[in-house]
């Protein structure tokens, strides 16, 4: 131990002056370089900052938790909003088929979802992307998502893709804090009030079903769509996962989804896959119907199918 | 450092009563020192306070500030992320010949790897942590209040295995340090096992790492077996290669000559791992490109660029130039007398391994997207300014252990092994 472990007490030298100011102006650029996160707003109250695992919220705090949610929605977007929380059915498990024979390539679907999920405005979010495939290719690669011009097109075929609601998930698995899971009727949702945003999900889902939330989302008032669900499509915060929920808010209330009721040409078809009289069953059974990546053993609940 | 006061039955409390001292000496030598540590120090304080800055505008206004999409949803941070995994394993191949094959100069220095993997570990954790859109839900991970998705979820592997290492190396480095500070001879049984320990844990954060990426079915990119064992090969020259310039940096400031044969050895070493990895990358390639299908779109991306694509086709051909070149320096006769040649292998195989197992690795696992579209991604300042902070940050932490180490072992001795000669 050759040095002293405290400065020698000799009065103030040069050097302590120095050492003095440079503390000073060391502490002010740290304090400078940091400002920016007091402006910084991840949660709108110690409770929002505090809330527990969806699955462990009581119905008591559930509802406060919905409450607080409408009264933060109107603060930040200025819009009267209705939250709930409606729960799976059971009985019901839900699947989705779509004609590919059918489907003219529209988009339509993906303009209802956008409204439909309170999607941020300025970069036009969908969880539907819709692929121009060329007649005798399924392979994805030879797709194209950024077609402009009148559809259909000679030679061509549509593809539309959105969440496959797997039964085995692996955006599920991956997930750090469980801070996604599948619903009893089938649903992968995602808790936007606990995810962390890793986005390692998003690496994991083969179907590129799942978005992040890059900044916060921006919607005037009078866009709104008021009717909202706790694990569907009320407003995201900024940095958190999202994806489609085959609209749980509406189809949990004995209503279609969005994206099927726009349909022009009646290429989709939903319903209860345990209902043996549901059309979607009717569909599985009679049409020659295949999944995306069938090879990758995630069991898609999304099936296509071709009419002839 | 983390030992419980019951670790030392005879007076605990007389051994831990220096300990506030010895944490007021090490705080000490973080601010004082000669001019030249000032200007080093200095210079670090500000790049870090550029990337802090960065930090605090990314998490007001999102991750937007960065390239990232919804296509290429990991850039730059998970890139360096997966690197300085590596490098905190490298620290390792000090540790290996230093106690399982008892090379008694390897002792000496044993502590540059340890105090490496530290600072390593720091910074891999800090990238992930920059890279969350919601730092402020990290307590979710962290039982009871959070809910941690153990064992299905690799990451929460990770998460152990990363803070164990770092916990594991603080204890071995502060152990060892605390008892030459109070001029005791440390007793083997508190550190020799963990010094074991961190050997296999030290392979397993590398290969948890890899299991993040090769275990995903919809990357056909990652999802391959030789993963891990590539980032072992690959982590085993980037660690010695740090460590063989950090030696000689060191050597320079305290005017000594120790450390010829550990530099020696870790040469031994890298010119095995610099081939073995450049087998395996040779022998993934070959799988790519001679089977074809569209499974090597993402390997024509990197390597040749894909529908006029190529954002990252000047990464990988610098990379694989590097390590090659270093390769060929580290194998010729002439590496071994030659300093200037050894060092300019050691920094051509560092940043070629930088480039291959960050953005080489990371990016093209999203390229093609998993829809098979192809959206390029290039870093954004902000991502460039916060990448340059964490780095700054971790040579700090690396500079201040450092030069604790040399100066609570006596500044000026041939050796500053913290062992006794006979540990």
């Amino acid at each position: 131990m050759s040095q002293p472990t405290t400065p020698p007490a000799e009065g103030i030298t040069r050097r302590d002056m120095f050492k003095g100011l440079g503390a000073t102006l060391g502490l002010a650029a740290y304090a400078k370089a940091l400002a920016p996160l007091t402006e910084w707003k991840p949660f709108e109250s110690v409770e929002d900052f505090l809330q527990k695992h969806y699955s462990e919220l009581s119905a008591v705090d559930l509802e406060v938790v919905l409450k607080r949610i409408e009264k933060d929605t109107k603060k930040q977007y200025g819009a009267d909003v209705q939250v709930s929380a409606d729960r799976p059915q059971p009985g019901v498990k839900f699947g989705y088929a779509l004609n590919l024979s059918i489907c003219i390539g529209c988009r339509k679907c993906a303009e209802a979802c956008h409204k439909e999920n309170n999607h941020d405005r300025p970069s036009h979010q969908s969880y539907i992307r819709v692929l121009e495939m060329s007649n005798g290719s399924l392979d994805l690669e030879k797709g194209n998502a950024h077609y402009d011009h009148p559809v259909p097109a000679k030679d061509k075929f549509y593809m539309p893709i959105q969440c496959q609601q797997c039964d085995h998930p692996p955006c599920v698995d991956v997930c750090p804090v469980e801070a996604t899971w599948k619903e009893p009727d089938g649903i992968v949702v995602v808790d936007y009030n606990w995810c962390i945003g890793c986005r390692y999900c998003e690496a994991a889902c083969p179907y590129h079903a799942r978005r992040f939330n890059w900044s916060k989302p921006q919607i005037p008032a009078a866009e709104i769509n008021p009717v909202q669900g706790y694990l569907s499509n009320r407003i995201r915060p900024q940095g958190v996962m999202e994806k489609c929920t085959f609209c749980l808010h509406r189809t949990r209330n004995g209503k279609l989804p969005a994206c099927l009721e726009a349909c022009p040409t009646g290429a989709r078809v939903f319903g209860n896959l345990l209902d043996p009289d549901s059309e979607i069953r009717w569909v599985l059974q009679n049409k020659r119907v295949f999944v995306l990546k069938e090879e990758l053993g995630t069991k898609p609940q999304f099936f296509y199918f071709f009419d002839a | 450092m983390p030992e419980s006061a019951t670790t030392v039955p005879s007076g605990a409390a007389e051994f831990w009563r220096q300990y506030p001292r010895f944490l007021a000496r090490v705080l000490w030598e973080a601010f004082d020192g000669s001019r030249l540590f000032y200007a080093w120090m200095t210079l670090l304080t500000a790049v870090f306070l550029v990337g802090a800055n960065a930090w605090a505008v990314q998490v007001r206004d999102g991750l937007a500030v960065t390239a990232m999409s919804d296509h290429v949803s990991w850039g730059l941070y998970i890139a360096n992320f997966t690197f300085l995994v590596g490098l905190a394993a490298g620290g390792v191949m000090m540790v290996i010949p230093a106690y399982l094959y008892h090379d008694e100069e390897m002792h000496d220095v044993v502590i540059i790897g340890e105090l490496l993997a530290v600072a390593a570990i720091v910074m891999a954790i800090m990238f992930v942590t920059v890279d969350l859109g919601r730092p402020d839900r990290f307590w979710h991970l962290i039982p009871p209040f959070g809910r941690f998705n153990f064992p299905v979820s690799m990451l929460t592997w990770d998460v152990l295995v990363l803070n164990g290492y770092l916990l594991l190396n603080l204890h071995i480095c502060g152990y060892l340090l605390y008892m030459r500070f109070i001029g005791r001879k440390p007793n083997p049984k508190w550190y020799v096992p963990f010094v074991f320990l961190s050997i296999v844990w030290a392979i397993s954060i590398h290969t948890v790492t890899a299991f993040l990426y090769c275990g995903l079915g919809g990357r056909p990119f990652w999802n391959t077996a030789l993963l891990a064992p590539r980032f072992l090969a690959s982590a085993f020259v980037s660690g010695p290669a740090f460590i063989i310039i950090a030696i000689q940096i060191v050597r320079r400031v305290i005017h000594s000559d120790f450390g010829e044969g550990p530099i020696r050895t870790l040469l031994n070493i890298m010119r095995v791992t610099i081939l073995i990895n450049l087998l395996m990358v040779g022998s993934e390639v070959f799988v790519e490109f001679y089977t074809g299908g569209s499974h090597t779109s993402a390997a024509h991306y990197l390597y040749f660029g894909l529908h006029g694509h190529n954002a990252l086709v000047p990464w990988i051909w610098s990379s694989v130039v590097m390590t090659v070149i270093a390769a060929g320096l580290l194998l010729s006769p002439r590496a071994v007398a030659d300093r200037r040649l050894l060092n300019l292998a050691c920094v051509l195989a560092f940043a070629g391994i930088w480039i291959e197992k960050g953005m080489g690795l990371i990016i093209p696992g999203f390229i093609p997207s998993t829809l098979h579209e192809v959206v390029e991604y290039l870093p954004s300042v902000m991502e460039w300014k916060i990448t340059a902070g964490i780095w700054a940050l971790g040579f700090m932490i690396y500079t201040v252990a450092i030069k604790v180490t040399i100066n609570v072992m006596g500044a000026g001795r041939r050796h500053f092994s913290v062992l006794p000669p006979e540990a």
